[in-house]
């Protein structure tokens, strides 16, 4: 039987909304008491006041595996991901060949099992090769471990294609995950409509064209009563028409990855490739909305939406240059930011972070809880450094936050009760 | 001091200062041009690689004449002929000129930013000679010149600038430029050619040619940009001329002695009437042409005495 005690912590517990001083006593992979302060039993860890919480659970992360393995390996985002106190990875199917086949799936499950140090869990395509013309195999791929189902950034334009998925996928309650845009607005766009946008000569999409691609999803899923997850809510007109379907108790909740949360769209300044994103960075008033959105929990989970790039495609003109950035290291740093602005408290950030994509995907995980899987981040949230992005062990370092200063040091990280980052104390 | 720049990558980051040093320079060679006078010893002993990615006559023989007037040797790369089309990337294009040691580099791309990105890796002076619908800097200073000679003056003119402002990057430099300049700037087209969120540029913006042509001092007519089109701007192109194209009717609401520019080439019939543009007593369009070439030359002359400042002062 293995143990492990640690003491003089803080305890972040989205759960209850509580952060209070304690110990956890971890036993065979799950926590198997919480320790009141002052508690320190033989051989236990001394953490200095460090804050603990419930490992995060990063809804979306791209790992390139397989077809562009050059870009980011199950091994690569598996150790990025223990580094930034990420203990399950939940990946996107849009690789190359797309993971729209069982036998696909296997290959990474397996690649995941042999390699990365955290948990993986695997998304499909809903549609073969994410053309959105035919449903995949949306039952064998459930028996074969895919959580989720989704095109990722193609928006399955056909209504009836979609309508047709959402209704098989409704039957066998699984959870979908869309991406909002109207695609007639958003062809060749990089750049959010604004005079940001048109100074700098960008071709541009109206922030009309989130809500657009969001009203009509609702309507199908009212239609179909599919379980409906929204990849990334981004911008302020947005936000009253979710906040609507969920009063109306519609089976829909809503992500939003960092960058959207902590960057806008003048960040991009002299077409700085590292910030071009799917969607593009938004206006300040976009952020905030969001920011809050969050804070109130109407946008329920927050993800890196980690996209590792190579140098060479991030080297081109802006509008050639590829989309996305890493984040499995700089999620929770960045996240920080919105707590030390005071716009979010621990406890409100890992209710996004961890708890609720857990909950999201029915997994035991994202609690302070008795009996709950030993998943767990230990961090000290003020430790400020400036980023150096050669130091990120993805196999990309395409991040925005390349020099900036942050807060924030993850000291360790435990999946089912392993240490899997961090040295002792 | 003024006008201490590197590259000349837009207008965005000039100052007054450094606008009115150029047109000063450039108003001298547009008299030394005038007067057959050539200045070989300027650029002597310098390379000048004009770099097109885009076709263009007018201003990459512009930027030849203006080099060799000043004693450049210049080289013209036709670029879509060449390595693009073997999937070479910009910077690697970039890379392999800045080996080949020029000191002036003319650069136009279809892309907004890439000239930008290509002045990143480069040692030598860069000039925008436009990026896809970002900037075209040497056209509103030469704009500016045209519009000084004949006013008089650069500021406190009310600047009409009209129709298929989305699509073109002289709009963006020209009110900049004349933004920075303190006049006042009219943007009038249909709606779909406004870029959004030009009324937080510090603009007017008119539908109708009538009203928005009230009392201006300088009507600038912009190319429609069918190339840059994805359809669908505008319904045809009689009705655009019917109802943005410049004729007598409408440039009678403008200041009995506005002048009438355009950056060319025109599409006659489309945009503008052909008598009018060729109406030598309202057109100024040849003299943007004779300007284009002085304030090449200007820009060439103070970037490389900037060039020969940096060159000095590093240790050998």
């Amino acid at each position: 039987m293995t143990r492990t005690s640690l003491h003089n912590l803080r305890l972040i517990d989205p759960e209850a909304g509580t952060e209070s001083p304690g110990g956890l006593l971890i036993e065979d992979g799950r926590i198997a008491a919480l320790l009141s302060p002052g508690a320190a039993p033989e051989g236990s860890i001394d953490c200095r006041g460090a804050c603990l919480a419930p490992g995060i659970v990063d809804l979306g992360v791209k790992v390139s595996e397989p077809g562009e393995r050059h870009k980011e390996s199950f091994r690569s985002a598996g150790r990025a991901a223990a580094a930034g106190g990420v203990t399950t990875i939940v990946t996107r199917p849009d690789t190359d060949p797309a993971i729209d086949t069982p036998e696909t799936l296997e290959f990474v499950h397996r690649r995941a099992q042999a390699d990365a140090p955290v948990r993986v869990l695997p998304m499909a395509a809903l549609t073969k090769g994410r053309e959105g013309r035919e449903m995949t195999e949306l039952g064998l791929l459930s028996d074969a471990g895919a959580v989720a189902f989704s095109d990722c950034d193609h928006v399955v334009t056909d209504t009836r294609v979609f309508s047709r998925a959402l209704g098989y996928a409704a039957a066998m309650k699984a959870l979908v995950i869309g991406h909002v845009q109207e695609p007639g607005l958003s062809r060749g766009a990089c750049a959010t409509s604004g005079p940001f946008a048109s100074l700098r000569g960008l071709p541009s999409v109206t922030p009309m064209a989130e809500r657009m691609g969001l009203d009509r999803d609702i309507a199908l899923i009212e239609m179909t009563g599919a379980r409906y997850h929204v990849d990334q809510i981004t911008t302020d007109r947005a936000l009253p028409a979710l906040e609507r379907a969920k009063r109306n108790g519609l089976d829909i909740t809503a992500g939003v990855g960092i960058h959207h949360l902590t960057l806008n769209e003048l960040d991009v300044a002299d077409y700085r490739t590292f910030f071009k994103l799917k969607p593009p960075l938004r206006s300040e008033d976009d952020r905030k909305a969001v920011v809050e959105a969050l804070a109130s929990g109407l946008i329920d989970i927050l993800c890196s939406m980690h996209t590792p790039q190579d140098e060479e495609s991030k080297r081109l003109p802006f509008e050639e240059a590829a989309s996305g950035a890493v984040g499995l290291q700089t999620l929770l740093p960045a996240a920080l930011r919105l707590v030390h602005a005071g716009d979010l408290t621990l406890p409100q950030l890992f209710r996004a972070l961890s708890l609720n994509p857990s909950r999201r995907l029915g997994l035991e995980t994202g609690r302070l809880a008795l009996g709950a899987p030993a998943d767990l981040v230990l961090f000290d949230p003020d430790a400020p450094f400036v980023l150096d992005r050669w130091t990120l062990l993805s196999k990309s370092v395409n991040t925005p936050f390349d020099g900036a200063r942050m807060q924030g040091r993850v000291l360790g990280t435990w999946v089912g009760g392993s240490r899997v980052h961090g040295g002792e104390a | 001091m003024s006008f201490t720049a590197r590259h000349l990558l837009g207008i965005e980051p000039l100052r007054q200062a450094d606008i009115t040093a150029l047109l000063d320079r450039a108003d001298h060679y547009a008299e030394a041009n005038r007067r057959g006078e050539a200045a070989r010893d300027v650029l002597a002993g310098l390379t000048q690689i004009n770099m097109f990615f885009e076709a263009s006559t007018r201003t990459q023989s512009s930027f030849e004449l203006a080099g060799q007037r000043l004693g450049a040797d210049v080289m013209n790369m036709a670029m879509q002929a060449s390595s693009l089309k073997k999937g070479e990337t910009l910077i690697d294009t970039a890379l392999t000129l800045n080996a080949m040691r020029p000191d002036l580099l003319v650069v136009r791309h279809p892309n907004s930013g890439a000239v930008d990105l290509l002045a990143q890796k480069v040692q030598c002076a860069v000039l925008n000679a436009g990026d896809g619908r970002h900037e075209h800097p040497t056209q509103a200073l030469l704009d500016a010149l045209t519009i000084r000679r004949a006013k008089g003056r650069l500021h406190r003119l009310s600047i009409a600038i009209c129709g298929d402002i989305a699509h073109s990057r002289v709009a963006r430099s020209n009110i900049l430029l004349l933004g920075k300049m303190e006049n006042r700037i009219r943007l009038i087209g249909p709606r779909t050619l406004i870029p959004s969120g030009a009324d937080r540029w510090g603009v007017e913006i008119f539908d109708d040619m009538a009203e928005g042509l009230q009392g201006a001092d300088v009507v600038m007519m912009l190319r429609l940009q069918k190339e840059r089109m994805d359809g669908g701007f505008i319904p045809s192109e009689r009705e655009y001329y019917h109802r943005w194209g410049l004729d007598a009717a409408k440039l009678a609401h403008a200041k009995p002695d506005a002048i009438v520019m355009h950056p060319g080439p025109m599409n006659r019939g489309v945009e503008i009437d052909g008598t009018l543009a060729d109406d030598i007593n309202r057109s100024v369009i040849q003299t943007q042409v004779e300007m284009g070439v002085a304030v090449r030359m200007a820009a060439m002359d103070l970037l490389a005495q900037n060039l020969r400042a940096e060159r000095a002062a590093q240790p050998a």
